[in-house]
């Protein structure tokens, strides 16, 4: 399935941490067609004022409902906080996550700050996942329960130990490797989060799924730029080739 | 009504083309409609080697517009000879070859190699801001414009479009320029220079610093360019610069285009081209104009 443009009804958007916003849209071509790591290419604004869309991850999908939640950072996610009526959607785009139950039976699921948001769709697939979820700070700790819920179990880390433990979400990963004995990581979240994961599903031996992030102009592939690097060199669009990639396919 | 435009013998079904580097090579749009409804596609500005392109972030948001350095990233000619051109020729528009070169035997090689594999028209971007090398560097002079133009006009066997760069004092000096050494027709403006700054990080927004700006911000600029061009020259003119809407493109025919380019608003609206051409058909039946060569160039200007 391709993806379309759609005119979405919004069902339900709510601020549920400070600058962390969900919506809740309702539109069934898009929902059956998403699949987990995908993302939706929205129209924030006026056309002539804001021509980009931005490019948000898919949280959840449902039979006809879509979910997504991102973080009001510029004029354009503050357009779409602001947003009233129907969206305008691109979507879904994007090569997702391997989704191999069978195959992998251990997996680790391990996601930063609003890298957290596209992990909750990939956990519901996935069969026994451990989560592992990083923050900054307690005050923007979100879908906890909704991770514990699809998940084999949930911890919590935040930087300044506000909430769960003090420090990094790969600390905890790490310290559950041996137990645990995962095979494989899928991460989102900061690039100098997907580079220690990177590394340490490398020194590990553990196949490993990173969902990247880039400025993005078209969102299906045409326009070249979002790229990243791949470690043969080449340069590959994010948008179309990714967002996921196996993490020994790119350069971070 | 007829809709049907001709550029230097080359007949179009509609005016509508897409721009070179916000199109690739009509594969992703042609998922979501059939690029048979557009006019032509100018395909992704090709090189005689394959190039990887800038850092990223290659694209920033600016007021009204936006900026990018992609850096003619593509995979040289030969492979879109091999691997894109048969694709494209299966459909029924037409398929401009963009090319930038460093050299001007990068220019006439290219060309030669373009036309023999059938390519309907030939653009010659000597107007990319986004690479060291050749780019804008060739079409900033006019001395320089009217030598490389000589030199590529007796490699092209299909006609030579020459794709003029905004940042230039005179545009019409340019544009005479291309006109003597041989061009069959112009295109303009490719991106005008421009630079974000991201005051938290007091840093550029793109990697390379410096971009190229398109969108609804420059068509004032773009519609003045075409202008002063058609003035100065007798040859068939692409307008373009922020075109969103037939209202847009209608200004770029009575300012002297023949036929338009869409670019930057394909990003806004993946159908944005076939919004600019339904515009076009309802100004036409609104106001009993026959055919696009009414209104190339009627502009009003006496009192």
């Amino acid at each position: 399935m391709s993806y379309q443009v759609r005119l979405c009804n919004v069902l339900q958007k709510k601020e549920i941490a400070p600058r962390i916003v969900e919506v809740l849209i309702e539109q069934e071509e898009l929902a059956k067609a998403a699949q987990p790591g995908q993302f939706l290419h929205i129209k924030c604004g006026d056309s002539v004022s804001m021509p980009l869309r931005r490019p948000i991850s898919i949280c959840d999908a449902g039979e006809k409902q879509l979910r997504f939640i991102f973080e009001v950072k510029g004029r354009g996610t503050a357009a779409l906080q602001a947003h009233e009526g129907q969206l305008d959607v691109l979507g879904p785009v994007g090569n997702g996550f391997t989704i191999d139950n069978e195959r992998y039976k251990r997996p680790a699921v391990i996601g930063g700050g609003i890298g957290v948001y596209p992990l909750l769709f990939l956990t519901k697939r996935l069969s026994g996942a451990r989560v592992y979820l990083g923050f900054r700070n307690a005050e923007l700790v979100t879908l906890e329960e909704d991770f514990k819920a699809a998940a084999a179990g949930v911890s919590v880390a935040t930087d300044d130990g506000s909430y769960g433990y003090h420090g990094f979400a790969i600390d905890l990963l790490k310290q559950d490797l041996e137990k645990e004995g995962f095979d494989i990581i899928y991460a989102c979240g900061p690039k100098m989060m997907l580079k220690a994961i990177k590394e340490f599903a490398a020194r590990e031996n553990i196949p490993c799924q990173l969902s990247l992030e880039e400025r993005m102009g078209c969102g299906i592939g045409a326009c070249l730029t979002c790229t990243c690097k791949t470690s043969d060199g080449d340069h590959v669009r994010v948008c179309r080739n990714g967002p996921v990639f196996w993490s020994e396919e790119v350069e971070l | 009504m007829d809709t049907k435009v001709t550029i230097a013998g080359v007949t179009l079904n509609n005016p509508v083309i897409a721009a070179s580097g916000t199109f690739g090579f009509g594969r992703e749009y042609g998922e979501l409609y059939n690029v048979n409804e557009l006019g032509a596609i100018s395909v992704k500005g090709l090189t005689k080697a394959p190039r990887l392109g800038n850092p990223t972030p290659r694209i920033a948001e600016t007021p009204g517009g936006i900026l990018n350095s992609v850096g003619l990233q593509n995979p040289g000619v030969d492979a879109f000879i091999q691997y894109e051109l048969p694709e494209l020729k299966k459909h029924s528009c037409k398929v401009i070859a963009n090319m930038a070169g460093e050299t001007f035997e990068d220019y006439c090689e290219m060309a030669e190699k373009l036309s023999d594999a059938g390519v309907d028209l030939l653009e010659m971007n000597i107007s990319c801001p986004n690479v060291k090398a050749g780019g804008a560097a060739f079409g900033t002079h006019p001395d320089t414009v009217e030598k490389i133009t000589t030199a590529v006009r007796k490699y092209a066997k299909r006609p030579l479009i020459v794709k003029l760069s905004p940042n230039v004092t005179d545009i019409a000096e340019i544009a005479k320029a291309a006109e003597a050494g041989g061009a069959d027709a112009l295109s303009l403006i490719n991106t005008i220079t421009g630079m974000a700054i991201d005051i938290k990080t007091r840093r550029p927004i793109l990697a390379n610093r410096i971009g190229g700006l398109s969108g609804p911000c420059v068509k004032p600029v773009a519609v003045r360019m075409v202008y002063q061009v058609h003035q100065a020259v007798d040859l068939p003119i692409i307008g373009m610069g922020g075109i969103t809407s037939g209202e847009d493109a209608i200004e770029f025919f009575l300012a002297g285009s023949t036929a338009v380019m869409v670019g930057t608003a394909n990003f806004t609206n993946p159908y944005a081209c076939l919004q600019v051409r339904y515009g076009i058909e309802s100004y036409m039946r609104e106001n009993g104009v026959e055919t696009l060569s009414e209104l190339t160039g009627a502009l009003k200007t006496d009192n």
